[in-house]
């Protein structure tokens, strides 16, 4: 333990904290930026600058550990001025046009503006007007906005392990771009859209659907579903107090109908029928000595990485499309001639906690000749949370509304895909009932569960014993790639999601997504399961139902040709 | 040397980036890097190209362009400027009717900014390939680089 004096008062803190963690410990708050929770320390803004009694300097408390006996002052004049300089500068070569910015009202930038009260910038604009990369379907980087604060770098370097950002140059003149300052393109960047989650300010966003998907919901011409992943009803509450934390389904569904979808489905609908396909061809490579281990194909982040750098483990991958695509192509086939329309009679937009989903559904596989995609549009969680903005939607007025049918039955298993370990848990539910032909004792696979970055199991399925793994972030995934590719690897089934703690903590979930709200939507999903009556996949009825009524069986030829897809190397 | 050889020399070690791309350079008359290259770099040492393309873009040292003879480094941080009441930088863009980043028409010099060469003490300085030169005046400066294209000083 150290005695230190914060602010004239004496605290007792433990001697490996910083002095920004004791000060916080202590309902002390000193302002950060470049500093995100659960990513490296670097101290790049200096905002969080502190006087320390003796010290000539202000040094920055997120690096500097406390030491018995120091006298810290954490709003001296002295450390009030150096922050409103800092700022100024900052601002000096910031594009600060708040009012026409996606970040306005909701910038750490605007918030540390306004609460040290900037009220004039002594400096000279400088920045300068650089081109703006929206080259791709998913992300647009607005470096006229950037700050320097390195969150970016850090999590596409340590987190993501796919290093496509780096600082370029130095001084004044350091920027943060891909390698020989290319756009991002589908041959570096996965999409995965961490990057924008972290980024304080309007720096690097998702590409914004908002438009087109109002345009066409106002179109009489065309009947608008949507599909909405499990993820996200998890944790767009957060965004709306009114929401609570509780898990607003039902008013999430009555807040759809309100912008004006025509029919509101759910994601978690071919979730199950995802684990029907997957589960029925990981059985069939097992008893057929196919390619083992098998690895899912949920998300699309996962599959751009490994068709960038590992597309020697391509056969690996499940032939499955993501349940967003069965989506899109149960729309745009089923649906359709059950409701006798045509095709460009529907217009599917898909919410995810998302960006490389984004991507996903622009892939030639998921477009038919004419040009026709299965999905329409994607919107990330946040730019959900905007429409409801824009419509002024308020949740207190609104009534529990169920799904519409008939993609809106689920089970509980189908919620878990939102959750690291989800998939492979829903996928264990019915591979071993399926295999054993007896029913479960239990339902919970919780060796799968949880934060740590590589989970393992192993079971016995009639004899034969079963290991599988589960990771999530890509550079996780590494290890076990590594394993396949030296010929080592013992497990059967492999589960990887691109994003820390699977898509609960998605690159298009709302702002300030870190290691605490990452877990509360963990711990929400996993209470979703458990209230549900049905809880494994192939105890729905509706997907029994449409196996009966149209695709046969899982693998059929029918389904093969619909939910089914191939990879290729980058 | 070709690029093979020199990765070898170094063994293919990561942390020997900064002399293997020192070394390409200086291979080459015209002292620069490709981008090819810088992929074929990332690709044997097995790091990111980001990473390459970082380092490269770091240090004035290296460079993606063609670049002269001599190049002339001139310290672009505060002791140097303020310390005389002469401006290294555009006396020499007069005296070679270039700007700041170019390269003469006959590829004898390149003129180029730096960072700190570590010489405040002695300022201004500036560098000319690897000589360091302080203490600068208007007339030292004019004097070295007519010694530069006479071949007194190489
Ligand atoms: S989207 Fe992901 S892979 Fe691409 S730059 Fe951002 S963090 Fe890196
Ligand atoms: S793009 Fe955003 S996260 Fe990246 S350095 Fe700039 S401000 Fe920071
Ligand atoms: S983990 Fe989920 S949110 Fe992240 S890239 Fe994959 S599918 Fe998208
Ligand atoms: S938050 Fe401490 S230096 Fe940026």
């Amino acid at each position: 333990m150290a005695t230190i004096t914060m602010n004239n008062q004496q605290l007792e803190v433990t001697n490996e904290m910083t002095i920004l963690e004791a000060a916080k410990a202590h309902n002390i708050n000193i302002p950060t930026l470049c500093h995100y929770p659960d990513l490296a320390i670097n101290s790049d803004c200096r905002i969080c600058v502190v006087e320390i009694e003796g010290k000539r300097m202000l040094p920055t408390s997120c690096s500097t550990p406390v030491q018995d006996g120091m006298v810290i002052y954490t709003n001296s004049p002295r450390v009030l001025q150096a922050r409103k300089t800092i700022t100024e500068l900052m601002l000096s070569s910031h594009d600060a046009n708040c009012t026409a910015c996606t970040r306005n009202m909701r910038c750490e930038l605007q918030t540390l503006s306004k609460n040290l009260g900037i009220d004039i910038n002594r400096f000279e604009p400088t920045y300068k007007d650089l081109p703006i990369d929206d080259n791709n379907p998913s992300l647009v980087r607005n470096m006229n906005r950037c700050i320097k604060c390195g969150r970016c770098v850090d999590v596409c370097k340590t987190v993501q392990g796919v290093h496509v950002l780096e600082r370029m140059g130095r001084s004044n003149e350091m920027m943060i771009a891909p390698a020989f300052n290319q756009s991002l393109n589908n041959l570096i960047c996965t999409y995965c859209g961490q990057c924008a989650n972290v980024c304080p300010v309007g720096a690097i966003m998702e590409k914004d659907d908002t438009d087109l998907v109002w345009e066409n919901l106002h179109n009489p011409k065309k009947r608008t579903l949507v599909q909405v992943a499990p993820a996200v009803r998890v944790a767009i509450g957060e965004s709306f107090h009114s929401l609570d934390d509780t898990v607003p389904i039902g008013k999430l569904v009555s807040a759809l109908k309100h912008l004006g979808f025509d029919e509101v489905y759910d994601t978690n609908f071919t979730a199950d029928l995802t684990i029907m396909e997957e589960g029925n061809e990981l059985i069939y490579r097992i008893q057929n000595d196919d390619v083992l281990p098998m690895m899912t194909s949920c998300c699309p982040g996962w599959i751009n990485y490994v068709e960038q750098h590992h597309s020697d483990i391509l056969k690996h991958i499940s032939s499955c499309k993501s349940p967003q695509q069965m989506f899109g192509a149960l729309a745009k086939n089923y649906y359709k001639e059950q409701e006798n329309l045509n095709k460009e009679d529907i217009f599917v937009v898909s919410i995810m906690p998302c960006t490389a989903k984004k991507y996903e559904a622009k892939r030639e596989e998921f477009t038919d000749q004419y040009d026709n995609p299965d999905v329409d549009v994607v919107l990330t969680t946040r730019e959900l949370e905007k429409m409801f903005r824009q419509m002024g939607v308020d949740f207190d007025q609104l009534d529990n509304r169920d799904f519409d049918e008939p993609f809106g039955m689920t089970s509980g298993a189908a919620q878990l895909f939102g959750a690291s370990g989800g998939v492979m848990e829903a996928a264990l539910r019915t591979v071993t009932e399926v295999l054993s032909g007896k029913p479960l004792k239990s339902l919970d696979f919780s060796a799968v569960r949880g934060m740590d970055g590589i989970k393992e199991a192993s079971f016995n399925l009639k004899g034969q014993e079963i290991k599988v793994a589960v990771s999530h972030s890509l550079s996780n995934a590494e290890q076990l790639i590594q394993g396949i590719k030296d010929g080592t690897s013992p497990y059967t089934f492999i589960e990887i999601m691109a994003c820390p703690g699977g898509c609960i903590g998605g690159g298009g979930q709302p702002y300030g997504t870190d290691s605490a709200s990452r877990l509360k939507r963990m711990e929400t999903t996993y209470r979703v399961d458990l209230e549900k009556d049905i809880r494994k996949s192939h105890d729905n009825p509706a997907i029994k139902t449409l196996y009966d009524n149209y695709l046969q069986k899982p693998l059929s030829e029918l389904s093969h040709h619909l939910l089914h897809t191939r990879y290729y190397p980058r | 040397m070709n690029l093979q050889k020199i990765l070898e020399k170094h063994a293919f070690q990561k942390d020997h980036l900064i002399e293997i791309l020192i070394d390409l350079q200086n291979e080459k008359t015209y002292k620069f890097v490709t981008e090819e290259e810088v992929s074929l770099i990332a690709d044997a040492l097995k790091v990111p190209v980001s990473h390459v393309c970082g380092v490269m873009s770091f240090y004035t040292l290296l460079s993606f362009d063609e670049r002269g003879k001599y190049i002339i480094q001139v310290c672009k941080d505060v002791p140097c400027y303020l310390n005389d009441d002469f401006n290294v930088l555009t006396t020499i863009e007069k005296a070679l009717d270039i700007s700041c980043g170019d390269t003469s028409k006959d590829q004898f010099f390149t003129l180029e900014q730096t960072a700190c060469l570590g010489c405040c003490d002695e300022a201004p300085a500036m560098r000319i390939n690897n000589k360091v030169y302080t203490k600068l005046t208007k007339a030292k400066v004019l004097r070295i680089l007519e010694e530069y294209k006479e071949g007194i000083l190489c």
